[in-house]
């Protein structure tokens, strides 16, 4: 009975301890700007969105992301801490305010958005994915009905677990899921053969093959299991940096609409000052107007932005282009103005 | 006098000690409320939608998550069960040969204990996993004969099947437990008075027959203490599961936090499970302990 009741005792402290008592009504923003870095939350494990490179700096579209935010908020795509975080992590982290934003391949969906669920608040999409598997070639496996009463490697912690469990239950086929921790445990998993096939976002096993000793001897389904639009997020509740996260990325955007680049930039600017009759891209520039001010940001956020990560379609060719090393089709992802998606309401 | 004085004593700790308890689990509730998380356990009895690997008693994804929390919970129980059971019959062996007179024997444990006691366990895991029997690829390998065979999907032994996850976690933990289990038991045996061991050899009982008769049960006492906390331990490291895919009571709660962003209900769930399975079993040693400190003094 007494140890029962001691070991009550300190549980609930500990319990308290956990509690951040200082949960005011500052926005997380003006402590970014205090601290003068920003904490980025990030896989680091996915090559071409996070993933550290030779150096020992990350490197990829998620990255970029984070370094435009820094370089909108602070004047420099070099004030941004990363920190590497596994999917069931992400969100304690976020919710506990350890980072300030996440930047990290995470789906946009209902119960993380609401306040009763994980309680974030999501900025624009920056990827538009889609759940597939992926077999070995010599298994000659074609679609997800060949995979029934046969294992799937796959990471828990994430919708992809709950995605699979629909596609395979609303088809009545059965089939036994490894779950692992971490992506690069599905992958080793899945190369050492527990796994008929490993599931995951179709970016992230193309990512994932890229890595491979022999990367043609797998194949990714055509399946496409669900829709999984990545977006950045930040703690809900926090108004002024989620619109600030908004609107850079719609800069991006933007930019690459009107065919702003990081080479260019300097030109579109000149011409900008010089042609005052030019008022869409003298606001966009923070020429002339306040948007930058309306959103608690410098004027000249979408100049310092471009400056330091180019435009949207310039991050995307840097990591998943076509001469990169993980050659992501853009598909969904071009801007309207081509068939894709990614749209910006203007900057009025 | 004296009693009455003692007894305001303490009152006056058990209130004192009630009031921070209110004060600490108002604070709690308060925050809770503040970041907009409330407190609520209702979410438990919504469906989990996530299939398992492995569950003893039926499961499917429309089961609640209390229920997948169950079956994680027996999970846990049944690894640590069969590992506590392997790494007490593999400890014992390599202690007595640490202390026997072959001296082939006492190199190979002592080298074993160095070895398992001198890398983490997580490493340990993914080798058992990752390595040894991932490694095996699917080729069944049967060492001897029907009764046990070995492929990367899992373990068929005299026809119950584990899966590879099981049985890498069970090797795993089992092994490195044995080696602490080792040392504590040859310290028992090694705090028995050299008296003892003369006075048996002079009595012309042979060795093994000392050992059992004699030696034993004088060690026992000294060795129950570091064997339940070793048991604990074990119980506490089951968590590792997580790393080598097996799903665990930890494993699933991380899942369910994910879906439910309930971090800490699912911690209060998961170390109110803990505490009373390790109540169990130090609760469990502690009779056993008092049975034999009774046979030993009637």
């Amino acid at each position: 009975m007494r140890r029962i009741f001691t070991g009550i005792l300190t549980f609930s402290m500990l319990l308290t301890g956990c509690v951040n008592s200082s949960v005011g009504t500052q926005s997380r923003l003006e402590l970014i700007k205090r601290r003068d870095s920003l904490i980025c939350g990030v896989s680091g494990k996915i090559p071409g969105f996070s993933f550290l490179n030779r150096n020992g700096t990350y490197q990829g579209l998620d990255v970029d992301i984070c370094k435009a935010f820094a370089a909108a908020f602070l004047g420099s795509s070099q004030k941004v801490q990363f920190r590497p975080l596994t999917a069931p992590e992400r969100f304690t982290a976020i919710r506990t305010g350890e980072i300030d934003l996440l930047s990290r391949n995470t789906t946009f969906n209902l119960s993380r958005d609401s306040s009763k669920g994980n309680g974030l608040i999501f900025a624009p999409i920056i990827f538009h994915d889609g759940q597939g598997l992926m077999v070995r070639k010599s298994r000659k496996i074609n679609n997800i009905e060949e995979l029934a009463q046969k294992s799937i490697c796959v990471g828990s912690g994430t919708t992809t677990e709950q995605n699979i469990n629909d596609a395979f239950e609303s088809k009545s086929l059965p089939y036994t899921p490894i779950k692992y921790q971490d992506l690069n445990q599905v992958v080793a998993g899945y190369l050492q053969g527990r796994c008929a096939a490993m599931t995951s976002d179709r970016s992230q096993l193309a990512a994932a093959k890229s890595g491979f000793k022999n990367p043609k001897a797998h194949i990714i389904l055509d399946d496409v299991l669900s829709k999984e639009p990545l977006a950045p997020a930040a703690a809900e509740g926090d108004q002024l940096l989620s619109d600030a996260m908004r609107w850079v990325v719609f800069a991006l955007f933007t930019a690459e609409e009107k065919g702003i680049t990081q080479s260019n930039i300097n030109e579109k600017l000149e011409i900008a000052r010089s042609n005052p009759q030019m008022k869409p891209l003298r606001r966009f520039l923070g020429i002339e107007g306040d948007l930058g001010e309306k959103l608690g940001i410098p004027n000249d956020f979408v100049v310092k932005v471009i400056t330091s990560t180019g435009n949207y379609g310039e991050i995307y060719n840097r990591h998943l282009g076509p001469n990169s090393k993980v050659p992501i089709p853009r598909g969904l992802n071009k801007i309207y103005t081509e068939g894709g998606l990614h749209f910006a309401p203007p900057f009025n | 006098m004296k009693i009455s004085y003692n007894a305001i004593a303490q009152l006056l700790i058990a209130l004192l000690v009630i009031f921070v308890i209110c004060i600490l689990i108002n604070n709690l509730t308060l925050n809770l409320i503040k970041t907009g998380l409330g407190f609520s356990f209702a979410w438990l009895f919504r469906p989990a939608s996530f299939a398992l690997a492995e569950h003893p008693l039926p499961y499917s994804p429309s089961d609640s998550y209390a229920w997948a929390l169950f079956i994680g919970w027996l999970n846990s129980l049944k690894v640590i069960f069969y590992s506590l059971l392997l790494a007490t019959l593999i400890g014992t062996c390599v202690g007595l040969f640490r202390v026997g007179k072959n001296a082939l024997l006492r190199i190979v444990s002592a080298g074993y204990i160095a070895i398992i006691r001198q890398t983490p366990l997580l490493l340990q895991l993914m080798f058992w996993y990752f390595v040894a029997i991932l490694g095996i690829k699917e080729t069944i390998t049967s060492p001897i004969g029907d009764l046990l065979s070995i492929s990367n999907q899992g373990t068929n032994f005299l026809g119950i099947k584990l899966s590879a996850e099981f049985t890498s976690l069970l090797i795993g933990l089992s092994v490195f437990t044995s080696a602490y289990i080792a040392e504590v038991v040859r310290g028992g045996i090694n705090s028995v008075q050299k008296g003892q061991w003369e006075s048996f050899r002079s009595l012309g009982l042979r060795e093994s027959t000392g050992l059992y008769k004699i030696i034993i049960p004088q060690a026992l006492p000294a060795i129950l203490p570091g064997l339940t906390s070793q048991y604990l331990n074990l119980a506490k490291n089951s968590t590792l599961a997580i790393a080598v895919g097996y799903s665990d009571i930890y494993a699933i709660n991380d899942t369910i936090i994910n879906q439910t962003g309930r971090p800490i209900e699912g911690f209060i769930i998961l170390l109110l499970s803990f505490l009373f399975l390790n109540l169990l079993i130090s609760n469990g040693m502690e009779l056993l302990n008092s049975m034999i400190t009774k046979s030993n003094n009637p």
